[in-house]
């Protein structure tokens, strides 16, 4: 299963295997990664599940949909890198995904 | 009044989306205490909305609906009892019996026992082949029969009607809507959207029959139509009704809570009894954003919400609700709405029907109330944020497209 490393805000790191086919949202909300919030559990309403994607990945994990950019626009200290990780499906490519946890999602 | 110092037991009777968010925001929180988590359904607390969705589509199993898994509960040392239900409440001593007749101490418990469809009230309603829904099983009861080619009655154009007439097209289902009301999503949306929305189904092949009441079901071993109080006559192979639920508040009344439509709860989502709250679907809460109307609400981030409150409540804490969200998917459209419309005396549209992508905001005097954007986030979350922080846009302004959202939501004031 693909791996996938999340560090919070403070630095603290959770490495989480995944299988493909999940989102990196649910991966990390199944295995208790604070700072993750997923209110609408996916549904793309919320814009609580934002990530920083390392740069070294972008190419991998793709574009926003202009959906998921629009709800991007009016998150709290969105940059490049920023996406909703339940927009993002875990993929075998994905295996070694790092991804940084905002400050807070509200 | 109770305070986190002293509370060491909490119960949580419902494991639904706000109970189980509930034991979850208990422990981010630094709750160290026990957490007994009762619900009557079989599985461990699980999301609803895609059960008139992906779900009921067939593309989502039901191991991605839970809430977290399983196995999460007993590693943050919550004891999650299910099935199994909660049939007493003894405010005098604390205490919550389980049927069979198990007794389980309190310091603090929260109701979280949500609604229940409400079933149609015709003869006819309990043959198979006529289906409620709100949980897991009812869509694994329908499956058999929601099948491509079959006739599918809805009754009652409310969302989940109307993402199950979706959804049934999707199947390639025959698809009628029965609705009493003169148009769809009477009660939750504007006639502006509702309009919108009919145009959709219709042009997507769903017949609606509107100011229709049915008079009682067909068949002898299994549905086989509806008959309608004007003398027509619809076949039906299958008939899923969405008329609305009823908050289940049996417990609250028999332990003489405040209960009117819902359990009535102030602002920290505490019952008339200090130890006792009540969250999610079968409370009724003054709402901050509207004058601290209290409002019983049927949503995700009701119950979310909920679930925070009491979580910051029982650590002796505080949290600020965020203003009411909902969203409804049905064929490509997707609806995101911000705040609560009803009361409203104005509306502007911003953007053009026809493009499918478009937002309506709802206007009481001066002030923006609520939002129904459809394939526009950029409106639902700027509008969310304006309601959220009690400031307004004129109306002339919402309506000029050739500024972005996000620029006007910048200036408002
Ligand atoms: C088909 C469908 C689609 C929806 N779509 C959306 C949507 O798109 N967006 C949105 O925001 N909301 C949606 N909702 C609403 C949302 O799912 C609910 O508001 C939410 O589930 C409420 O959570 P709750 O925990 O209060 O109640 P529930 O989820 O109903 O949970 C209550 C639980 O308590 C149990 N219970 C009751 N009494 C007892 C007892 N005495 N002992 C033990 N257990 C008991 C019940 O069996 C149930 O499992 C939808 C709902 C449905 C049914
Ligand atoms: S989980 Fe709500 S937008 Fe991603």
């Amino acid at each position: 299963m693909p791996k996938i490393t999340y560090i919070e805000s403070s630095g603290k790191e959770h490495v989480v295997e995944a299988p493909v086919g999940q989102t990196v949202m649910e991966a990390a909300v199944k295995h208790a990664v604070p700072g993750i919030d997923a209110d609408c559990g996916g549904a793309c309403a919320c814009a609580t599940c934002h990530v920083y994607v390392d740069p070294a990945w972008t190419a991998k994990t793709g574009e926003a949909s202009s959906m998921e950019q629009s709800m991007l626009d009016f998150a709290n200290d969105v940059e490049e890198n920023s996406r909703l990780s339940c927009q993002i499906k875990i993929t075998a490519e994905l295996d070694g995904l790092t991804v940084r946890l905002p400050k807070s999602q509200h | 009044m109770v305070s986190s110092g002293e509370i060491n037991r909490v119960v949580i009777i419902g494991a639904g989306q706000a109970g189980g968010e509930a034991a979850q925001r208990l422990r981010q929180a630094g709750y160290q205490g026990d957490i007994t988590l009762i619900g009557e359904e079989p599985a461990p607390p699980y999301q609803r909305p895609p059960l008139s969705k992906a779900y009921l589509a067939g593309d989502l199993p039901m191991e991605r609906l839970l809430l977290r898994p399983a196995s999460v509960y007993a590693e943050e040392k919550v004891a999650l009892l299910t099935p199994k239900r909660a049939v007493w409440i003894d405010r005098a001593n604390k205490r919550v019996r389980l049927e069979g007749g198990r007794e389980i101490p309190y310091d603090a418990l929260v109701l979280a026992t949500g609604a229940r469809a409400r079933k149609l009230p015709i003869v006819g309603a309990d043959l198979p082949g006529v289906h409620l829904l709100r949980t897991a099983a009812d869509v694994d009861s329908m499956r058999e029969r929601f099948v491509s080619g079959a006739r599918l009655t809805v009754i009652g154009a409310g969302y989940i009607g109307l993402e199950v007439a979706a959804i049934g097209r999707k199947l390639g289902l025959e698809v009628t809507v029965i609705e009493m009301a003169a148009r769809p999503l009477a009660r939750v949306t504007s006639p502006e959207v509702a309009g919108f929305f009919l145009d959709e189904h219709t042009s997507q092949g769903v017949r609606f029959m509107l100011g229709a009441q049915p008079a009682l079901i067909r068949g002898t071993e299994r549905v086989s139509g509806v008959a309608m109080v004007d003398g027509g006559e619809v076949p039906a192979d299958i008939i899923v009704a969405g008329i609305g639920v009823t908050p289940e508040t049996a417990l609250a009344q028999q332990c003489g809570l405040t209960v009117e439509n819902g359990v009535v709860t102030d602002a920290q989502c505490r019952t008339s009894d200090p130890h006792i709250f009540a969250i999610g679907d079968c409370a009724a809460r003054p709402m901050a954003h509207y004058g601290n109307r209290v409002c019983r609400l049927e949503s995700v981030h009701n119950a979310v919400e909920g679930a925070k409150v009491v979580a910051a409540t029982l650590m002796g804490g505080a949290h600020t609700v965020e203003a009411p969200w909902f969203w409804s998917d049905q064929y490509d459209l997707k609806l995101q709405i911000a705040g609560l419309f009803q009361g409203y005396d104005r509306v502007v549209l911003r953007g053009v029907m026809a493009d499918r992508a478009f937002a309506v905001f709802y206007y009481k005097g001066e002030k923006l109330i609520a939002v129904d954007a459809i394939n526009r986030p950029a409106e639902y979350l700027g509008a969310k944020m304006l309601i959220q922080t009690g400031r307004s846009l004129a109306p002339a302004e919402i309506a000029d497209t050739s500024r972005p959202m996000k620029e006007l939501v910048a200036a408002a004031r």
